[in-house]
């Protein structure tokens, strides 16, 4: 059995891709090797096409065109390339978010029955941290206020986007503010990169690269308010303990996959797969199976410790296994090629959303209203396949770790209460001054065709471990620890070094579980990558500190989306540094690659770090971490380095 | 096995400059286009993409077997290497323009002040000049002498088939 392999560092990938070769049935691989070169143009972003009298082309060593037609030179193109970017990544996570809003809303006006404020306490604290009146008040009442606020984060406003500026330290509100970095209005700074982009309009890089910084804080208003609403609506995560990797699937049951991004999906799915029980056993399955790909994976493994299949750009391996009846997607991150290996491996690929149909698949349409009714159509679906399928032999992966996920700040407020009920941060911050906890890596971000998959995110958290870093994680960077047993507590003594170690140790037996947390913290999806904010407020807030002076990092080790570079870019905006384990097309722009890896310092204390080698990586954000400790005046292991 | 030559399907050309931006690339310390740029590497690239009318033609050096450049050249910069390859000596051009002006195709141009030809010090382990490798659409092949005339004697199509192949 063929378990090592070019392409990934996962076994049951590689176990897979070696089936889909076998049988000749095409993968992301096989379009990538056709892709190769991909042109240098591109990848340094020094190609236009906003206008129709493009594509321009500058010549990156500067003996071809200097300018593109209008005259734009090359910083001003790239900076213009990577605001649209930032724009397109933000429309993605505000369309999420705006998505869980309207719900609420239907939830609240009794339209949509499948729906409830399940967390009474998160809609409180949201609307306690948003200045929306509580006392007296049905939550009822309350969650309408908070639902209207969202909304009314997307339009133009007089004041900053709450969600962009509320959840900040108010000295990192006051820093951005000054330096019109805070968004008024998410889709209203979208809108603003799409002129300013147009032809003819901003050609002075600096003002383009504020601009884009700026339309990413609204990409951080709709990540958090994603994670927020889901948690209204849908229980803010306790952790839980369950599986990742293709062996969760399973032969003599009906397996649906959910992919994609938005619990108001997922969570009726998994549902409705419970109550539909006996209608999959009647067909001779022994249960509904459902498991998760991408980050509506997460958000259901968060919550009700559905396992995760696999995540990004190993997507269709699931299918590869022939044991997947039905992928069920909402939107973002869906390789339209599903489809047809689906139609190889006899999987149907049921579509829900207006905005992501495609062709060859089973458009079933998904509405808040009529929602359990659609997903019993979708689940209903996947049982005529299994007995279809029943028979047929299937290859599914053993390969599957064990995984503990489900640190939601509130969850790590509480595990941590147990040492200290009063103060609960404060066991927290005695270790990170104690030098236990050097600092803290946020892994996030996806999955890149470019990097044999998993690879940079396994070199860096192994070697960040080693060195006491606390690793939480979100999106398809947890998919990539997960499936390689970084979220498996009986890693951390192999994993962990012993500062580290005491610390997970000492937190898990407080709580009462007989063995140490897990070695890395799944914290969420990737519009929870917010979760990784509200912890980094708090802790600055309770010392009185700003972000930028946290012994915090992030890697978005081997990044791909749009939505990535929002991330990226609000994480540098907030006062982190921020590695990227992919080479971004800005490099064509020497001024604005100056601008991002060194300049944008002095105005936001946060700054991209582009390393593509990962070891390299690793030292480079353990530079960070300890430029930040010797700042605060905390220890720096082997004393602090010139 | 005889040399391999690069040979142009002008129709098949999309005029992305990829071929010259490789080209350019290949002739960088590390041969790694980002890294190159950021160091502020200014190479040139030996093969350049022309318009005439709606057609794009990318022309390169053929390394003609009796080349007039090395005819014409006063100092002996431009010479045959023993793989029959044309290469410059820069250290003994002279910048006179003579090879410019002998070639047929226009495949000697300017440099920094000296000549600048295809020099086939550009190819990758598996031995592709980075101007075919680069082409996305099969306009440059690295074939025999013999193995594109035998094409070449088939119907056009399959020329660009075996392009493509």
């Amino acid at each position: 059995m063929v378990t090592k392999c070019q392409v990934s560092l996962d076994p049951a990938v590689c176990e897979m891709y070696e089936k889909a070769r076998r049988l000749g049935v095409e993968t992301a691989w096989d379009r990538y090797q056709a892709m190769l070169p991909q042109c240098g143009f591109g990848e340094t972003g020094l190609c236009c096409r906003h206008c129709l009298q493009g594509p321009c082309r500058i010549d990156p060593f500067g003996n071809g065109p200097k300018k593109g037609i209008c005259g734009v030179d090359a910083d001003v193109m790239v900076a213009r390339g990577l605001d649209r970017a930032i724009a397109a990544g933000s429309s993605g996570h505000s369309g999420h978010a705006r998505h869980l809003a309207h719900t609420l809303k239907k939830a609240i006006a009794g339209v949509a029955p499948d729906y409830r404020i399940k967390d009474r306490n998160k809609l409180h604290a949201v609307a306690k941290r948003m200045g929306i009146p509580t006392e007296n008040r049905t939550d009822e009442e309350i969650a309408l206020d908070v639902a209207n606020a969202a909304l009314a984060d997307f339009g133009e406003r007089e004041t900053p986007s709450l969600w962009a500026s509320k959840v900040l330290p108010e000295v990192r509100q006051k820093r951005l503010a000054e330096q019109h970095l805070l968004p008024h209005g998410i889709d209203y700074e979208i809108a603003d990169i799409m002129h300013r982009t147009h032809y003819g309009a901003d050609a002075d890089p600096i003002n383009l690269l504020t601009a884009g910084l700026r339309c990413a804080m609204g990409d951080l208003a709709g990540c958090y308010m994603g994670t927020d609403l889901s948690d209204i609506l849908f229980g803010t995560p306790q952790p839980v303990a369950t599986e990742a990797n293709l062996g969760v699937l399973k032969a003599d049951a009906v397996n649906v996959a959910v992919h994609g991004h938005n619990p108001v999906l997922s969570e009726v799915i998994v549902a409705m797969a419970r109550e539909m029980e006996p209608e999959a056993r009647a067909a001779g399955a022994t249960g509904i199976n459902v498991v998760g790909i991408c980050c509506t994976g997460n958000e259901v493994m968060m919550r009700h410790g559905i396992p995760a299949a696999t995540h990004s750009v190993s997507q269709e391996m699931a299918l590869i296994t022939g044991a997947v009846d039905v992928v069920v997607i909402d939107y973002q991150c869906i390789m339209p090629s599903i489809v047809n290996v689906a139609e190889c491996m006899g999987t149907t690929v049921v579509t829900t959303q207006e905005i992501t149909k495609i062709p060859g698949a089973t458009h079933v349409p998904f509405k808040e209203e009529t929602a359990s009714e659609d997903a019993r159509k979708i689940l209903r679906i996947a049982i005529q396949n299994f007995a279809r399928r029943q028979g047929r032999p299937v290859d599914i992966p053993t390969h599957k770790s064990r995984v503990v996920a489900g640190f939601s700040v509130e969850a790590i407020v509480q595990a941590l209460s147990k040492l200290n009920p009063e103060d609960p941060l404060q066991p927290l911050i005695d270790q990170i001054v104690a030098g236990n906890i050097r600092g803290v890596c946020l892994f996030a971000g996806c999955n890149n065709i470019k990097v044999p998959q998993d690879q940079n995110f396994i070199a860096i958290a192994r070697r960040l471990l080693k060195e006491n870093v606390l690793v939480v994680a979100t999106g398809c960077g947890a998919g990539a620890l997960m499936r390689h047993g970084f979220m498996d507590p009986a890693k951390v003594d192999e994993l962990c070094g012993e500062g580290l170690k005491s610390v997970l140790y000492a937190i898990g037996e407080a709580n009462g579980l007989g063995g140490p947390l897990p070695p890395t913290l799944h914290v969420g999806s990737c519009v929870d990558n917010s979760r990784a904010v509200a912890l980094a407020a708090a802790v600055a807030e309770k010392l009185g500190v700003d972000i930028d002076q946290l012994p915090v990092v992030a890697s978005a080790a081997e990044a791909m989306a749009e939505k990535a570079v929002a991330i990226g870019s609000w994480a540098v905006t907030i006062g982190l540094p921020v590695h990227v384990g992919v080479t971004m097309p800005v490099t064509g722009g020497p001024v604005v690659t100056k601008v991002l890896t060194e300049k944008v310092r002095e105005i936001t204390g946060g700054y991209f770090i582009v390393e593509t080698d990962p070891e390299a990586a690793a030292k480079k954000l353990l530079a960070a971490i300890d430029e930040r400790r010797a700042t605060l005046g905390l220890p720096v292991p082997g004393g602090v380095r010139a | 096995m005889r040399r391999k030559e690069i040979f142009v399907l002008a129709e098949r050309c999309m005029g992305c400059h990829s071929c010259e931006l490789a080209c350019a690339t290949a002739h960088t310390t590390d041969r790694n286009l980002h890294a190159a740029v950021l160091r502020g590497e200014r190479p040139f690239a030996y093969l350049w993409v022309d318009k005439f009318g709606a057609q794009r033609v990318p022309t390169v050096c053929k390394h003609c077997l009796r080349a007039p450049c090395v005819e014409v050249c006063p100092t002996g910069a431009m010479h045959k290497a023993p793989d029959t390859t044309t290469i410059c000596d820069h250290s003994q051009c002279i910048g006179c323009w003579m090879c410019t002006f002998a070639c047929p195709f226009g495949a000697c141009d300017r440099g920094d002040g000296q000549v600048l030809k295809c020099d086939r010090q550009c190819l990758d382990e598996e031995g592709v000049p980075a101007c075919v490798r680069a082409c996305p659409t099969g306009a440059l092949l690295w074939m025999t002498v013999e193995e594109f005339a035998a094409e070449r004697r088939k119907p056009r199509r399959r020329v660009a088939a075996a392009a493509a192949g």
